[in-house]
């Protein structure tokens, strides 16, 4: 797809100290750079290269992503969270686009 | 070929198109696979034990092979899983990702979709907080070809 | 040629058929084995009837059985899970296109229809059905882009363009769980005969024909990949082959050229032909739109 759209997945509400689960998928199609065109030619890669999950500013969660990760990458990983707040994920793609998305949870 | 193809003829049908499959695919050298290891570790043994790889053993298909890395750790500030480097060692280079976990992760689990050339080995290796290293391989079995249009 | 196989015994045509596979190099091993169902498809509190009961004297014998039963547990799970399933990032965006204005008309879809889970609940299941207008029967990609050049006077959208990938999905998901129901009488007749004398008409360099796959030998290996029953419920299907979401008439033309044949194009008479006749002999399975295939 033209344009690299995220999807994430994180419960609105928790209670302190469990463990949420969190899953994230974003359309892209990861040119991996291995490939060629129908003249032979080498098709350039473009990935997304960089993932990151902050929890209220702190890192929590990073991914550095290679082009052997599949198209529309996919990550799902724990997070404990002791506080409210609001979770910003990061894609950072090869042509210097930065993906962004924002998700809160409540926690009692 | 006559009607009659006898299950060896078949075999070696078989195997020499699933030769040709992959040829021409050419997988990462074994000093690369080496090299990002010791990168990771900076050259410090691993250790075995501690990860569990997830992953099937028959992949549907090598273009979206699902993965879990879970490690056996505590997860609290002075006890923590820092990295994971996941290696592909049958794939024209062999990075696949490296996650990076934090005591607020709770656990040093994380799943994805990997892309893979072949029939091939997974190699994770785990940085602890504390400096020691963990490793562990699987095989994956990825049937080329078929039909699937 | 037509070729009929009423059993699985050794027939002449099947012995063909294997012969050639093998000049392709394919092998045939294994068997079907999944007689009693181990897994249920259910996806967010619906539960997918991927097994019903063939009307008697069905080609395919007693039971229709979805394509998502002859994929591996993995596979299998990525369709259980909304979230996991990639072909909803394409949905999502034409949720979007559907309330969006577009063309000289200024109008978008829901201008007309409105809430598309009430008005295009059940549409899919009847794909594809006759347009009187146009005296032949269409398939969503044909009902969307004459929604968008005679009403919207909009650009149409190419087949297997991600917008028209992702509203066929979409518009498919509001009959998920309904039985496919296409309109096999009146005028409609003529297109599901001529159909399925495509789906038995050998073609290419292999001579083979849709159901020397997919009726003779589902449930069994054709090396790497195991074949279905070739129903066509899921469409449009993300499959992992193609690391994106394609149209039936993508994976039409695939089989073709597998088969060494050359494909006809996506939305020809023939195509169009052949999935109204999928779509009789699914007849009962639920849609499965969008579903996740190997």
């Amino acid at each position: 797809m033209a344009k690299s759209k995220p999807r994430v997945k994180v419960p609105k509400k928790a209670a302190k100290g469990d463990l949420i689960t969190i899953k994230t998928l974003i359309s892209h199609k990861m040119e991996s750079g291995q490939r060629k065109d129908k003249e032979g030619n080498p098709i350039p890669r473009s990935i997304i290269n960089k993932f990151t999950c902050d929890f209220n500013g702190q890192v929590v969660f990073a991914c550095d992503i290679e082009p052997a990760i599949s198209a529309n990458p996919f990550f799902e990983f724990s997070v404990r969270v002791e506080e409210s707040g609001t979770f910003k994920f990061t894609w950072v793609d090869d042509d210097g686009s930065v993906y962004e998305k924002t998700a809160d949870i409540a926690v009692q | 070929m006559s009607h009659h193809v006898t299950r060896r003829t078949a075999m070696a049908l078989g195997g020499a198109a699933l030769v040709a499959g992959v040829a021409g695919i050419t997988p990462a050298h074994a000093s690369e696979i080496d090299e990002r290891i010791s990168e990771f570790t900076g050259g410090a043994e691993a250790q075995s034990g501690r990860i569990s790889i997830d992953a099937p053993e028959i992949a549907e298909n090598g273009n979206t092979v699902p993965i879990g890395i879970t490690v056996d750790s505590p997860m609290t500030d002075d006890d923590f899983v820092e990295a994971v480097i996941v290696l592909a060692a049958g794939n024209p280079r062999p990075g696949v990702a490296t996650f990076h976990f934090s005591p607020a992760s709770g656990e040093a689990a994380a799943k994805t979709r990997m892309r893979l050339a072949k029939t091939q080995d997974i190699v994770a290796v785990a940085r602890m907080s504390d400096g020691s290293f963990y490793r562990e391989n699987r095989t994956v079995k990825v049937t080329i070809g078929g039909c699937g249009g | 040629m037509r070729t009929r196989r009423t059993g699985k015994g050794g027939t002449r045509a099947g012995i063909v058929v294997a012969a050639a596979m093998c000049s392709m190099g394919v092998l045939l091993v294994g068997s079907y084995v999944s007689a009693e169902q181990v897994n249920r498809l259910t996806i967010e509190d619906l539960t997918i009837e991927t097994r019903v009961a063939a009307p008697e004297g069905h080609p395919l014998g007693s039971e229709l059985i979805s394509g998502w039963e002859f994929r591996t547990p993995e596979t299998q799970v990525l369709q259980q899970d909304d979230f996991q399933n990639p072909a909803f990032l394409w949905v999502e965006q034409a949720e979007e296109a559907w309330e969006t204005e577009e063309g000289a008309a200024g109008k978008s879809c829901a201008s007309c229809h409105g809430d598309a889970s009430e008005s295009m609940a059940g549409v899919r299941a009847q794909m594809p059905k006759w347009n009187a207008a146009a005296g032949r029967p269409m398939t969503m990609e044909q009902h969307i882009n004459a929604c968008r050049t005679d009403r919207m006077e909009a650009e149409a959208w190419k087949w297997e363009s991600d917008a028209m990938l992702g509203m066929t999905a979409y518009l498919g998901l509001q009959s998920r769980g309904l039985p496919v129901a296409v309109q096999t009488d009146g005028p409609m007749a003529d297109w599901i005969a001529r159909g399925k004398e495509l789906y038995y008409s050998r073609v290419g360099q292999l001579d083979m024909a849709c159901a020397n796959c997919h009726e003779g030998y589902y449930g069994q290996y054709i090396r790497a990949d195991r074949l279905s029953q070739g129903h066509t419920n899921g469409f449009p299907t993300y499959r992992l082959k193609w690391q994106k979401l394609g149209s039936l008439h993508r994976r039409f033309s695939g089989c073709m050229k597998q088969v060494r044949a050359v494909p006809y194009k996506r939305g020809s008479e023939e195509f169009v032909a052949l999935e109204a006749y999928l779509a009789s002999r699914g007849g009962g399975l639920s849609v499965e739109t969008p579903a996740v295939r190997q």
